[in-house]
């Protein structure tokens, strides 16, 4: 696996970032599996990527592809078992979180990374009040008391721009909105101002109108703040609104990595080549959409070598064979275009689009 | 990218053309006028009292055109859901009237009810609920048989259900197999099937492929698609994704708050919408392009949809719009054209101060895929 790829890259809006320090996060090589009873199922097979403080990664992938094993390993939230961790290694500021004890770790977790759920309604515990489940973050790890605690409470609920906030922090989570329910998530989450938010699908769940109300805290926030932030997602729309860099995942591998719009304008792997012919667009009205045939792969049977080659367009006999390791991409003049990897033989013949 | 120059001319459509589409002409094979569906809201255990109603449908007209395909668009809580439960006669009407070539069919019950049924059948959201794990997939798409056994004799259903998976693109082999032995776009071919089986005129499809992933949505999206030039269909098309709407749709309306809010043609929707519902919805979503980071004019909604137990006074949107004004709360406004619009602006829309927006990179702008740098 290629390490220098991600690390070096620099988005539009990570130029700002001190790109000479170490990244935030660099996760290296990092294997899950999941023990079950018809098997084992690699939902992680090697993954590479990094974020810089101020720099929004997006991990882009289909269900099963292994983005949010990736992002519940980092945070230290992996069920186990069944799901085991079986190499590589999450650097956080330079330390290796998985060489980290238990308490150790939740030191880390919550008050300098934390996490924004898909369903806020799951997530959120029902029979406590929101007051009371945002002020747990003060308690727990700050040692506030009750009234400190609520008091902060409520500050989070102003910034996340909950109307009312004094009145509303003694409700239960089944008396908001949708909207102001993930507005909440994102409040636990900034609590104590971590250094790197995961966020996992935060606003599938939403409507449109609600969607951008959120995603524009988010953007706000983490600019205030200077987090990281690693948004995990399936929606091509989202990614191309505010990430500096893409990460596409595929049976629990990297297959592209790349700068926003370079992925989008010109990209290197058949897989995210597909994903975005697929997208309907006005001028193919009333004709066939671009289809990817087939089926994603079950993990229990990733298919020998490339796990896209049954779906593939491009398919030749290597790449039944052979595992393509994330190559570094180049320009039409032969210069290494910074950040931009494709785990795909023909990376070069899918960039030019022959 | 295969778009090349072809999204360029794609933004370029001059207007004429526009008008050149082939809108479906014909009978409408149904018509809904004034329908109404209010879920009663009730208080007490033994004298319950009607406190108030839910007014989830409160007023839908439109027709459906035979061989069209109507996209119904909408936030979670419009109505849509609830339209397609009324349409299908699932849920009673409270008020209005929903006739099928012509035949009132919201006071059917009975024999009567059944064979109008036939006629329009439905494609659920979630195949992993819609099917019943305890069924073979043979069990499944032939239980329409069952219900109405005129349609293929005994001896010729196991036949027609293998002919019915073959039209959807799955091994007619899989007959015996059970819903849990297939991927969720193969489940849903499984639903398509089942809604096929009578050979209904209408289908309405309830969002048929959001539970799906994205590289199967496209594959599901073309089946429907062939399914409707093959068999001549009607679908009503429910889904909150603009962008698959606007691909199958012919025309499209928009719904907030239990009321078409907007109504017309594919280009009169995206590219000229005059209500700032319609325009605020379409702004909003997320366009995938990366260069429209900087140039969007998006209009980012205040707040959330009031609920629909107890909307607001006179035009439901005016909490959240920008252009309410005094009259706004005072009066509803109808859906109809209103004067002074010119072209594709001129279609039904129910704002008093309906008038598309002047704004740079328009729908079309934003509709246009990702470019060569």
């Amino acid at each position: 696996m290629s390490t220098s790829v991600s690390s070096s890259s620099a988005g539009s809006r990570a130029a700002t970032v001190d790109s000479s320090d170490a990244p935030l996060l660099q996760v290296n090589d990092l294997q899950v599996e999941f023990r079950t009873r018809d098997g084992v199922a690699k939902a992680v097979n090697g993954v590479t990527y990094s974020v810089a403080a101020g720099e929004t990664l997006a991990v882009l992938g289909e269900s099963g592809s292994g983005k949010s094993v990736t992002a519940q390993a980092i945070m230290g939230i992996l069920d186990s078992p069944p799901g085991h961790i079986t190499g590589g290694e999450i650097l956080f500021k330079g330390s290796d979180l998985l060489k980290m004890g238990a308490e150790e770790r939740r030191k880390v977790r919550g008050a300098q990374m934390a996490m924004i759920f898909q369903d806020a309604l799951s997530s959120l515990n029902p029979v406590h009040t929101v007051g009371a489940q945002l002020g747990e973050m003060y308690r727990v790890h700050r040692g506030s008391s009750r009234q400190e605690a609520k008091a902060k409470a409520v500050e989070l609920m102003d910034r996340v721009r909950i109307p009312a906030a004094k009145e509303r922090v003694n409700d239960y989570p089944h008396q908001f909105s949708g909207g102001m329910r993930q507005r909440i998530m994102i409040a636990m989450a900034l609590a104590l101002e971590p250094d790197l938010i995961i966020a996992d699908e935060p606003t599938t769940a939403l409507d449109v109108t609600v969607q951008a109300q959120v995603m524009d805290l988010l953007a706000e926030l983490q600019a205030e703040y200077h987090m990281g932030l690693i948004l995990i997602t399936h929606d091509l729309g989202v990614v191309a609104d505010v990430a500096d860099k893409i990460a596409v995942m595929y049976a629990g591998r990297i297959v592209e990595t790349a700068p926003v719009h370079q992925l989008y304008a010109r990209p290197a792997h058949p897989y995210t080549r597909g994903l975005l012919d697929s997208i309907p667009r006005l001028d193919q009205k009333g004709q066939e959409l671009y289809a990817i045939k087939g089926l994603p792969p079950n993990l229990l049977h990733i298919p020998a070598g490339c796990a896209f080659n049954p779906r593939c367009p491009r398919a030749q006999e290597i790449c039944r064979q052979e595992i393509p390791r994330l190559f570094q991409v180049a320009g039409d003049d032969g210069t290494e275009l910074a950040g931009r990897g494709s785990a795909c033989f023909f990376w070069k013949e899918t960039l030019h689009g022959e | 990218m295969a778009s090349n120059g072809a999204s360029a001319l794609g933004a370029a459509v001059p207007e004429e053309v526009a008008f050149a589409q082939p809108v479906p002409q014909g009978e409408p094979i149904l018509q809904v006028r004034d329908l109404v569906k209010h879920f009663p809201l009730t208080k007490g255990v033994v004298f319950r009292k009607q406190v108030g109603a839910v007014k989830a449908v409160d007023g839908v007209s439109f027709d459906l055109v035979q061989g069209e395909t109507l996209g119904i668009v909408g936030e979670s809580g419009c109505g849509k859901s609830t339209l397609a439960k009324v349409l299908m006669n699932l849920e009673p009407a409270t008020s209005g009237s929903v006739r099928y070539k012509g035949e009132e069919i919201s006071k059917l019950s009975g024999a009567a009810l059944k064979a109008v049924r036939r006629n329009i059948q439905m494609v659920f959201q979630d195949p992993y609920t819609s099917l019943n794990p305890r069924m073979t997939v043979g069990d499944i798409i032939g239980e329409p048989y069952e219900i109405h056994p005129e349609v293929a004799p005994k001896g010729e259903r196991r036949r027609a259900v293998q002919d019915l998976l073959d039209v959807v693109g799955l091994n007619p082999e899989y007959i015996n197999r059970y819903p849990h032995q297939f991927s969720g776009g193969q489940r849903q071919r499984i639903g398509i099937a089942r809604g096929l089986a009578l050979k209904p005129e209408i289908i309405i499809c309830d969002e048929p492929v959001s539970a799906l992933d994205v590289s199967v949505q496209a594959q599901v999206i073309n089946l429907l698609d062939q399914l409707q030039k093959d068999f001549n269909l009607s679908y009503m098309f429910i889904a909150h994704d603009l962008s698959i709407v606007r691909h199958i749709s012919d025309r499209v309306g928009v719904m907030y708050l239990g009321k078409m809010v907007e109504i017309g043609t594919d280009l009169e929707i995206y590219d000229h919408a005059t209500h700032p519902y319609t325009q605020a919805l379409l702004s909003a979503v997320p366009v995938p392009d990366p260069t429209a980071r900087e140039t969007r004019d998006r209009v980012v909604l205040e707040g959330d949809v009031p609920s629909p137990a107890n909307p607001p006074s006179g035009c439901r949107f005016r909490t959240r719009c920008w252009k309410a004004q005094e009259i706004c709360s005072v009066e509803v406004p109808e859906l109809t054209v209103r004067p002074g619009l010119k072209l594709l602006a001129a279609h039904d829309s129910a704002c008093h101060f309906a008038e598309e927006r002047e704004v740079e990179g328009t729908a079309q702008e934003r509709q246009r895929g990702p470019e060569e740098t």
